[in-house]
């Protein structure tokens, strides 16, 4: 039951969108994330969203996926909408009982920022869906290379996210196991309140976090029996390098970025 | 033939808990492996099998003694790196040792430590997977191979950094027969064709068969240390020590025992066939 859970989707596929650069789509979502908090109007956010459209269209990945990806923040949607709808002072004054008020503001604020949430988080989840979680932490390493001279240990964060991304299955794996065992000793993880619940998940987390202690010893043993010895002087298997697309690329979304911070504060 | 792994008088022993007596896992031991030899290493638990190996490329390092590859002193830190290279190791959980996510980057990995540059990399993860003959799971998850599979991806690993020799610390022991014997098949491979000294720590008799050597452990220190053949034909040592012998050879004993004379020195099922019949017909 646990197989089920899939941390980081990633969809392969073999699209342009697929096939760019980790750090030119990380640099894009960044873009787009600031393009997005600067847009004000329809035509800002209609710019954006055909933009997404578009991305979404070459990537070739379903837009019921990506929609399923909104659901985990459903409650946080509506309760931005229901704040901005019913707290916002305006001028004009649609409906109004107690301290709840409907103004025209208020409306305009809840669409908005509605649009902006959900524009923010199906254009990075189209990052993830198209970029496998390696090259993801690889292009993060070397996005944030420059940060070495501050003594920001790179590096050793980037191995750690990795690490922690190729034992995600190993454990999921253990703790079925674990509960397997345990619920052949007469443990109950189904019944009771919460608070029972809560308490029935000791006898997993305890064995889990041990056999867990245990692997990551094994693994630095194994580790520095392959020579690992930090970042120092490492070499690459694969070497991350920009194609004219990744330029062609980070320069329309630049100047998109551009003409939407332009447009918005400018008018047209 | 030179000398892979020298070790000279060399002792051992693991942090004492409080109030307890220091014991010493390894109590003089004097050994050298030839290089391109094919050496299996036997004893029960406890007897130092697994801290000898682990001494071979200073992942401990020895409380008394030496321990030199390739003249190599091994408590030498700055030579440490040209030890590691030398001496692969691999552990008995494949789990537990494999890095990466996908099949060819953990292979890259112990080269991308050295420094190695990526086009020889490139080449490197492809004679390792061809080596041990998994060279179509080049783009795999590890997670999704089985436990053999798994284990031979970290012989590739090891490989992959171009040693003079592998350690296998108990590599077998977590594995089914199948995947002991694919295990098996990879490792003699490489002896053969790449001329790669193995040391195979193991407590499973028959693995020994093939060896070229057997070194039995005990209390520390190096009992018996023969071909398999005369290793094997001493049931009773084996047996005091806590061994069991083959299958073959417990039969040939047996039938010893019973006023046949026979050889014990029969290693195979075919061997011990021939060596039974020979004794009927004189008969």
């Amino acid at each position: 039951m646990l197989k089920d859970i899939t941390l980081g989707q990633y969809f392969p596929g073999d699209t342009v969108a697929h096939r760019l650069d980790p750090r030119t789509k990380i640099l894009m979502v960044l873009f787009y994330i600031i393009a997005l908090f600067c847009a004000k109007d329809l035509i800002t956010y209609g710019i954006l969203a055909l933009c997404l459209a578009l991305c979404v269209h070459i990537s070739k990945v379903g837009v019921r996926s990506l929609v399923r990806g909104l659901k985990p923040v459903t409650i946080i949607i509506i309760f931005t909408a229901t704040l901005n709808l019913f707290f916002t002072p305006g001028t004009k004054i649609l409906f109004q009982w107690g301290i709840l008020q409907i103004s025209d503001t208020g409306i305009h604020n809840a669409v908005f920022m509605v649009l902006r949430i959900m524009m923010l988080i199906m254009g990075t989840f189209l990052m993830t869906y198209t970029t496998s979680p390696i090259s993801l932490t690889d292009g993060l390493e070397r996005l944030l290379n420059w940060m070495k001279a501050l003594h920001v240990p790179v590096h050793e964060l980037a191995t750690m996210m990795s690490i922690a991304l190729r034992f995600i299955p190993t454990l999921v794996e253990e703790t079925d196991k674990i509960m397997s065992a345990q619920k052949a000793r007469g443990a109950d993880f189904e019944s009771g309140n919460l608070f029972e619940k809560a308490k029935a998940l000791i006898p997993i987390l305890v064995p889990l976090f041990i056999s867990a202690f245990r692997r990551a010893d094994e693994l630095a043993t194994a580790m520095e029996c392959r020579c690992y010895h930090g970042g120092e002087g490492r070499t690459k298997l694969n070497v991350l390098k920009y194609q004219r697309r990744d330029i062609l690329a980070l320069v329309v979304s630049g100047a998109i970025m551009v003409g939407v911070i332009v447009l918005s504060r400018f008018g047209l | 033939m030179a000398t892979m792994i020298k070790t000279e008088d060399l002792f051992y022993a693991y942090p004492a808990e409080e109030g307890e007596q220091q014991t010493y896992a390894l109590q003089g031991v004097d050994l050298s492996i030839e290089q391109g030899s094919f050496v299996v290493v036997l004893g029960h638990n406890g007897s130092g099998k697994s801290t000898l190996a682990k001494t071979f490329n200073a992942v401990l390092l020895p409380a008394g003694g030496k321990v030199y590859v390739e003249g190599l002193d091994t408590t030498d830190e700055s030579l440490l790196l040209a030890i590691r290279q030398r001496v692969g190791m691999v552990f008995q959980n494949p789990d537990n040792q494999i890095v990466a996510n996908v099949v060819e980057e953990d292979i890259a990995f112990a080269p991308e430590n050295l420094g190695v540059p990526s086009e020889e990399i490139r080449r490197r993860v492809d004679d390792a997977l061809k080596a041990v003959n998994m060279s179509e799971f080049v783009r795999h998850a590890p997670h999704l191979l089985s436990g053999g599979q798994k284990q031979r991806i970290a012989i590739a690993g090891v490989i992959a950094m171009e040693p003079r020799c592998i350690v296998l610390d108990e590599a077998t022991a977590m594995l089914d027969p199948i995947g002991r014997r694919e295990v098996l098949t990879a490792v003699h491979r490489l002896n053969k064709e790449k001329g790669i000294t193995v040391v195979l720590i193991t407590h499973h008799m028959n693995e020994a068969e093939l060896a070229d050597r057997v070194i039995v452990m005990d209390h520390g220190r190096p009992a018996l240390d023969d071909t398999p053949r005369k290793v094997f034909a001493q049931v009773e040592r084996l047996r005091a020590m806590g061994l069991t012998v083959p299958d073959t050879v417990d039969l040939l004993d047996r039938l010893k025992n019973d006023g046949w004379q026979v050889p014990l020195e029969a290693l195979t099922v075919d061997e011990c066939a021939d060596a039974i019949c020979a004794v009927m017909h004189t008969n």
